[in-house]
């Protein structure tokens, strides 16, 4: 990789004071959304208000990084002026780019904001060429959010047919669900991961411990994991919940608790034409975002001198203690 | 102070954390003398307060819940009422009875790290330094209030201590420090 390759560095922000310590460890580019439905972390406590969110673009600009606003969950009918009002707001106070994930959101901003930037969400779930050159024609899209669902060599091959540029995941929570459609969280408490951007709701989550530390953790009126004194726990979702069948007790039929990281992976990537590198976690603390952004920025910036780093010390921050190169290095990879 | 249904059915309800604290080493401890510690907290929550009003917009209803924090190896609970007219943190000794929505245990001195940003609370509680239950919106709610604050709440209490914060930050320090060290 030389200087002219070295891609973007993407970071999560939840709060003002996360984005402030994306900026100053190094950041390209944070990304962060509104309170609300409107982005795909809707989580209580989270998030920005329109007026943190100005500071914020001014916070970003003074020291050369960018901000995106994620807008990336899918209104309902009956809803869409909250999305519109958000895409609105964002312009209004000089983001650098917002990330859609609706059809219909991606017209009206194409058509409204004529000259300002879109991303397509990796919400969207577009993975081909010919799906993301759709969005590159009708709605000018500047750079698609790549599904984790591709492996290095189907990126290099999406990436010479299409005509925007490339973001891809490179560390933090991984799902397999069809991306932009997960319906498991709906099914349990009526509300949606990417229509009311919430994933297993707070106010339907309850731990229980025992007095020998085994942990269950529930999500409405299902338990959908124990965890054993000593064991290493997950998140409360019901794709990384265990499970009985009649052929297998207590299996995780969808995912392990398991974060995504790519750093062996990092020069594939680049060589493969991904212009930025995307850091997961708007839920994270700003102990994540200072410990994930230094070292990969680090990490970045070493691989663009031809060194080989160190940071095997991210293994702490994963989901369950376990990390994964997913399926970015192969497809059979659970 | 309200006690919430489904925390009613939760292994950590008063009467469980009442049970392991009396389990455990430190009830080895005699009662501290509470009478000289609720000054310093009146004084911590009351400064927090004036300097960070925004953590109240982040807590939003949970700013009306009653958190039950148990540092693992002190003989005390403390109860935060986060409420943004009279915000109060009071300290029970551990077999006083307390009712609470929601709770929170760890060493104090990974609830210390936790608070000031130098530990992730999600990777503490993956790893299981940190236990959770009851109504885990308000834990979300006021996790993310707390995060939001910039720079060190320990070094802003110690400051608001004027010619003493030296002496009290370098306190809070050692204690925080041995508390990691007890507990591995």
């Amino acid at each position: 990789m030389d200087k002219e390759q070295k891609p973007e560095l993407i970071c999560p922000a939840g709060t003002p004071a996360s984005l402030r310590t994306a900026v100053d460890g190094g950041a390209d580019a944070i990304y962060c959304g509104f309170v609300g439905p409107t982005n795909a972390r809707n989580f209580p406590g989270l998030n920005f208000s329109l007026d943190e969110m100005a500071k914020s673009v001014l916070y970003a600009h003074d020291r050369g990084a960018k901000l995106l606003c994620a807008i990336n969950s899918f209104p309902t009918a009956g809803r869409t002026d909250i999305w519109k009002k958000a895409i609105d707001d964002a312009i209004s106070i000089g983001v650098d780019a917002v990330i859609i994930a609706d059809i219909g959101m991606a017209d009206y901003m194409s058509k409204k904001h004529t000259n300002a930037r879109i991303h397509l969400s990796v919400q969207a779930g577009a993975s081909s060429a010919e799906s993301i050159n759709f969005y590159c024609e009708r709605f000018d899209i500047k750079r698609v959010v790549l599904p984790r669902i591709l492996t290095v060599a189907e990126i290099k091959k999406v990436h010479d047919a299409i005509d925007c540029e490339i973001e891809a995941f490179i560390f933090g929570n991984i799902g397999m669900m069809a991306e932009g459609r997960c319906s498991l969280t709906n099914y349990v408490t009526g509300l949606s991961t990417n229509m009311d951007g919430v994933c297993s709701p707070a106010n339907f989550v309850h731990y229980e411990e025992d007095e020998n530390r085994n942990l269950t953790t529930r999500l409405g009126e299902f338990a959908i994991d124990c965890i054993g004194c000593g064991q290493n726990a997950g998140y409360p979702t019901i794709c990384k919940g265990r499970y009985n069948a009649t052929h297998r007790k207590g299996y995780y039929a969808f995912e392990e608790p398991i974060s995504l990281n790519l750093t062996h992976l990092l020069p594939d990537l680049i060589d493969a034409g991904v212009t930025a590198l995307k850091i997961e976690g708007r839920q994270r603390s700003k102990a994540y975002i200072k410990s994930v952004v230094s070292s990969f920025r680090s990490a970045i910036d070493a691989f663009a001198k031809g060194e080989t780093p160190d940071i095997s010390d991210l293994l702490a921050l994963t989901e369950g203690h376990k990390q994964t190169e997913g399926a970015f290095l192969s497809k059979k990879w659970r | 102070m309200k006690s919430n249904s489904h925390f009613s059915n939760s292994p950590f309800g008063k009467q469980k954390a009442n049970k392991d604290k009396a389990n455990s080493l430190k009830n080895l401890l005699p009662p501290l003398p509470l009478f000289i510690l609720q000054p310093l907290l009146n004084h911590i929550v009351s400064s927090v307060a004036k300097k960070h009003p925004e953590l109240f917009n982040r807590l939003g209803d949970s700013a009306n819940k009653v958190f039950l924090i148990d540092p693992s190896d002190l003989p005390l609970f403390l109860i935060l009422q986060p409420n943004p007219l009279n915000p109060t943190l009071k300290a029970y000794n551990q077999n006083e009875i307390i009712e609470h929505d929601t709770y929170i245990c760890g060493t104090f001195a990974t609830l210390m790290q936790m608070i000031d940003a130098q530990s992730d609370s999600d990777a503490l509680f993956f790893n299981r330094e940190i236990r959770v239950s009851g109504d885990s919106e308000a834990m979300v709610a006021l996790r993310n209030a707390l995060d939001d604050m910039e720079g060190s709440l320990a070094k802003d209490v110690a400051k608001s201590f004027g010619v003493l914060s030296k002496p009290v930050l370098l306190a809070m320090q050692k204690f925080s420090k041995n508390s990691g060290k007890e507990n591995g």
